[in-house]
């Protein structure tokens, strides 16, 4: 049932070329909705197996070629798929205000998140390339047409990135097919490759992934890119397609190259490191809102990629985890910049918005960004905490130094997000105070609906981690890595 | 051998050669030759398919001059197929004044093509070479009103002829040295081991000519006047049949003619032989053509820049040999040809309603016709590679088959190679779909003195439209097959795969 997810989003993307303009939004939102619907569906069903990367569906595609239509699901990509239904129906119900060529602004967000869905479930090699090539296209033409801030070089810049990542990964990914004589990741996973291979095809492979997940220093089309896409653009980029690469490299890279992983891993925990750090103290010099949320991105992403480093199950469950957790962190906080703010005053400009009282004007959207912050900072309740202390943890016993860092490290996070939370929000001008708040358009109800979801999310994964943890950890388990 | 069934088993050939006369003839005599002559050629083509579907499975005629295969058969059809798509696109140029001279012209160049697939034989090979060359000179030449159409014709003849007079003398060595002209004889009378200095020439010779068909770096030069100056269908054949049928020759030339010569293009083991000279004719392609073609602001010496690289692509396949390498060879230049058709159709449909073709004459085209604009963007990302077009499934087929070849993946540096002129490729292909995107057409006429000015007759436009219908129909069957091929790439993938030995 859950290969539907991908085939009614793409169907739904293909109806909204031919329907009348005024359904757009509509179709896009049903579909997402039932896109989410068909994840939670069988995230209820107690029957089946999340401990392996089990087979849904499996037709023969390329015979020839032993390429397979393949698609399999196990509690990672169950995670994954959830956050792509959580971060879609949201984007949409954020683009509701769309209106200037809305069919093709659908269209394009819907194959993103088809192809996301795809990449999640694909068990066949070619299938998930396939999937993780066809996401850059529409990511292009979103922000390039869509977008605002330096659009039509932001939108390059992440295509070209993306592709680049892409073109490491198609070595990689041939020289897996030709050596190991299979596509199947569940075949390849039983495949003993050798360690001269590894050494060289995995630093590769995962590279090229770990571009898309914003590894530094491959990490300068995040804030970039993000700044430039349009709201919906933003919470994809944030809440989706940064995984793709980070699930691609666990999957792929890590779980078919298990000793080119250890070879390298303190490489991806040096780095991981540097950017989880780095990123924080760039967002703190930063004056625009999106460059701030855009770099915190690539901390958090830092984190994930740490929790794979760590190798043991407590970190890359936390890693996966927190690939959820960002996806709606980050989302909400896009949200809120771009569409609540960037909407009604027309600028993002920590200086500008600071004298205007915002939090008086906006109080919905200035309790969403406190929420969003609170989350953001890893606040206890929330869903980043829950992760990040978990990866945390997984670290202390592979890279004891590491979490040090680390913990200075959030310590600027915490600074960067109550900074710009304090200019954006609530820096009350004393003298001004008795003015009336600027005249705004209110918050629209999508807009409730989408920051409701949004924190409920992360406010039930915070509270209670276990109903992802339960269904992640046993697949982790099941990695060869680990073993 | 009685000649009915010489006639029988080269029924395709006379069919095309008796339809081109048929075409000529109406041309003439016909006061509605406009309409009449594209219709008479598809009938003929389509005809001419069928007698090749009729042909025997395996015939063999004179020592290798004609001979009857699976894939002959394959590639008849498919060179076949591609003279048929350019009709439409012959028929609604309107720059071309005698559609049945054009017409006849572009058949007899069909007929040099299924001589060419269809021969494994050095002399019949050169003349299917020369029958094609000089037909594409004159189609290239074709549009008197445009001066530019003459520089393309004289530059195309004049590097073809210089090329052909190369291959002719390679192969007058080869002879010598083999003392036959048959492909198969050939690869038994070469001694295997070291090569010899006078093979060594007469190899290297007969690759240039071939080189120059395929426009591969450095006998490229003149690809991107070529496909600027002529009138569009001519482009579009030169840049789809003719690429087609030269690939299949140079295949068998090299991999049947000349296989105890095959050297090695092995990064730490390089050997002579024709391997290392056509790695080498490939890594420049690639090089070249990819960032020459960064810097181009016209889309047809755009389509020509990458075409060449595309043509260093599509050696990898010959270079890894073997029957995988072989077929994915020949499954990446059958789609490279449909879609560049694709692309040249709808750069026609742009160049008759905005006066030329150059990037800016493509802006807006998303708001204009939504489905010219898909079509392009669908040609282009597939010669980008991306999925899930074809072109993703024929670079993945023919980089793993190139990774595989040779001993401990010694041909990753042209892979690797490869991948990165792809990854170049696109910020090209991406900025003529962002002009079709993002930009809007600007609102001023175009200048007097713009560079195709010949073509901007804005007061024709109502009468473009009607005959643009063709175009238009054509474009969007192409798009299609892309898809379709990338999405079901079995269908072709296997029939070549099959009709290998």
């Amino acid at each position: 049932m859950i290969a539907w997810t991908i085939y009614v989003t793409f169907a739904g993307a293909i109806v909204l070329l031919v329907l009348p303009r005024v359904f757009a939004r509509w179709l896009a939102l049903v579909t997402a909705v039932a896109g989410f619907a068909i994840g939670v569906a069988t995230f209820c069903q107690h029957d089946v197996d999340l401990a392996h990367f089990r087979t849904v569906v499996r037709v023969p595609w390329v015979p020839a070629l032993g390429m397979n239509y393949h698609l399999a699901l196990d509690g990672i990509s169950l995670t994954l798929v959830l956050v792509t239904g959580i971060a879609a129906i949201s984007a949409v119900l954020f683009s509701w205000d769309v209106t200037d060529r809305a069919n093709e602004f659908f269209f394009w967000l819907l194959l993103v998140v088809g192809g996301s869905y795809g990449v999640f479930l694909s068990a066949d090699l070619f299938l998930l390339f396939l999937f993780y090539e066809l996401v850059i296209v529409p990511k292009y033409f979103l922000i390039a047409i869509f977008g605002s801030t330096n659009k039509e070089y932001g939108a390059m810049k992440l295509t070209l990135y993306s592709f680049f990542g892409g073109a490491l990964v198609f070595l990689g990914i041939i020289a897996i097919y030709v050596t190991g004589g299979s596509l199947d990741l569940n075949q390849l996973a039983q495949f003993q490759f050798t360690p001269q291979l590894q050494s060289w095809a995995f630093p590769i492979l995962f590279l090229g992934f770990a571009v898309l997940a914003g590894i530094w220093p491959l990490h300068t089309w995040a804030p970039t890119g993000h700044v430039a896409a349009p709201t919906a653009g933003s919470m994809l980029l944030a809440g989706i397609v940064m995984k793709l690469g980070a699930y691609a490299g666990l999957r792929v890279a890590m779980n078919l190259f298990p000793q080119g992983f250890q070879m390298w891993r303190t490489t991806i925990a040096v780095l991981a490191v540097v950017g989880i750090v780095y990123a924080a103290a760039v967002a703190l010099r930063q004056r625009d809102l999106k460059f701030v949320i855009g770099y915190s991105s690539v901390s958090h992403m830092g984190f994930v990629l740490l929790g794979f480093a760590t190798a043991n199950v407590f970190g890359v469950s936390g890693a996966v985890l927190q690939m959820f957790s960002h996806g709606v962190i980050g989302a909400l906080l896009f949200a809120v910049a771009g569409r609540m703010i960037y909407r009604r005053t027309r600028t993002r400009e920590l200086d500008a918005l600071s004298g205007m009282n915002l939090s008086r004007a906006l109080p919905f959207a200035a309790f969403t960004f406190v929420v969003a912050s609170a989350a953001s900072m890893g606040i206890p309740g929330f869903s980043g905490f829950a992760a990040e202390i978990t990866i945390l943890i997984g670290a202390w016993k592979s890279y004891p130094l590491a979490v040090w860092i680390t913990g200075a490290g959030m310590v600027l996070v915490a600074a960067f997000t109550l900074r710009a939370l304090k200019r954006s929000f609530f820096d009350v001008d004393l003298a001004n105070t008795a003015a009336a708040p600027p005249e705004m358009e209110p918050i629209t109800i999508p807009e409730k609906l989408g920051a409701g979801l949004l924190m409920f999310a992360t406010l039930a994964v915070g509270l209670y981690p276990k109903l992802l943890l339960d269904r992640i950890q046993p697949a982790v388990e099941a990695m060869r890595f680990l073993k | 051998m009685s000649y009915l069934e010489l006639l029988k088993l080269a029924a395709p050939e006379a069919i095309v050669v008796v339809t081109a006369l048929a075409v000529l003839t109406v041309g003439l005599t016909s006061t509605r030759a406009k309409a009449l002559c594209p219709i008479v050629a598809a009938i003929g083509t389509a005809v001419a398919i069928g007698a090749v579907l009729m042909l025997p499975s395996h015939a063999n005629l004179f020592g290798g001059m004609l001979v009857i295969s699976p894939l002959n058969s394959l590639f008849k059809i498919i060179c076949l197929v591609l003279a048929l798509v350019t009709v439409p696109l012959a028929s609604s140029e309107k720059s071309l004044r005698n559609p049945g001279e054009y017409i006849a012209v572009l058949l007899l160049g069909a007929v040099g093509l299924m001589l060419l697939v269809g021969s494994e034989e050095f002399l019949m090979i050169f003349i299917g070479l020369e029958l094609l060359g000089l037909s594409l000179y004159v189609m290239a030449a074709f549009d008197k009103s445009d001066v530019r159409s003459a520089e393309a014709g004289l530059k195309y003849f004049l590097f073809g002829s210089t090329a052909s007079a190369f291959t002719l003398f390679g192969i007058s060595f080869v002879y010598g040295m083999a003392g036959t002209t048959a492909l198969a004889a050939i690869g038994q009378k070469l001694a295997a081991g070291p090569v010899q200095p006078l093979l060594a020439v007469g190899i290297v010779m007969t690759l240039i000519g071939f080189a120059f068909k395929i426009a591969a770096a450095p006998f490229h030069l003149w690809a991107p006047d070529a496909y600027q100056g002529a009138p569009i269908p001519s482009a579009a054949f030169i840049a789809s049949g003719s690429k087609v049928a030269s690939f299949v020759v140079l295949g068998k030339i090299v991999l049947v003619g000349f296989a105890p010569a095959r050297g090695s293009a092995d990064w730490h083991a390089m050997l002579a032989g024709w391997s290392p000279v056509l790695a080498v004719l490939a890594a420049l392609s690639i090089l070249l053509g990819n960032f020459v073609a960064l810097a181009q602001a016209n889309v047809r010496r755009l389509l020509a820049y990458s075409a060449v690289a595309h043509g260093g692509y599509t050696l990898l396949g010959i270079i890894a040999g073997g029957r995988d390498g072989f077929s994915a060879t020949l499954f990446y230049t059958s789609i490279y040809a449909v879609t560049l058709v694709g692309a040249f159709a709808v750069v026609g449909v742009v160049r008759r309603e905005s006066g030329g073709d150059d990037l800016q004459n493509f802006a807006g085209l998303a708001s204009r016709s939504p489905l010219l604009a898909a079509s392009m963007s669908i040609f282009l990302l597939s010669l980008a590679g991306l999925p899930p077009l074809a072109g993703f499934f024929g670079k993945f087929y023919l980089f793993s088959a190139a990774f595989r070849a040779g001993g401990n993946h010694g041909l990753l540096w042209l892979v690797a190679l490869a991948l990165f002129g792809s990854f170049v490729s696109l910020y090209y292909y991406l900025i003529v779909l962002k002009v079709i995107f993002v930009d809007q057409r600007s609102s001023s006429t175009p200048q007097p003195g713009q560079s195709n000015a010949g073509a901007a007759r804005t007061s024709d436009f109502n009468v473009s439209t009607s005959l643009d219908l063709f175009s238009r129909i054509t474009v969007t069957v192409l798009a299609a097959a892309v898809l379709f091929l990338g999405l079901m790439p079995q269908t072709l993938a296997a029939r070549i795969l099959a009709s290998l030995p």
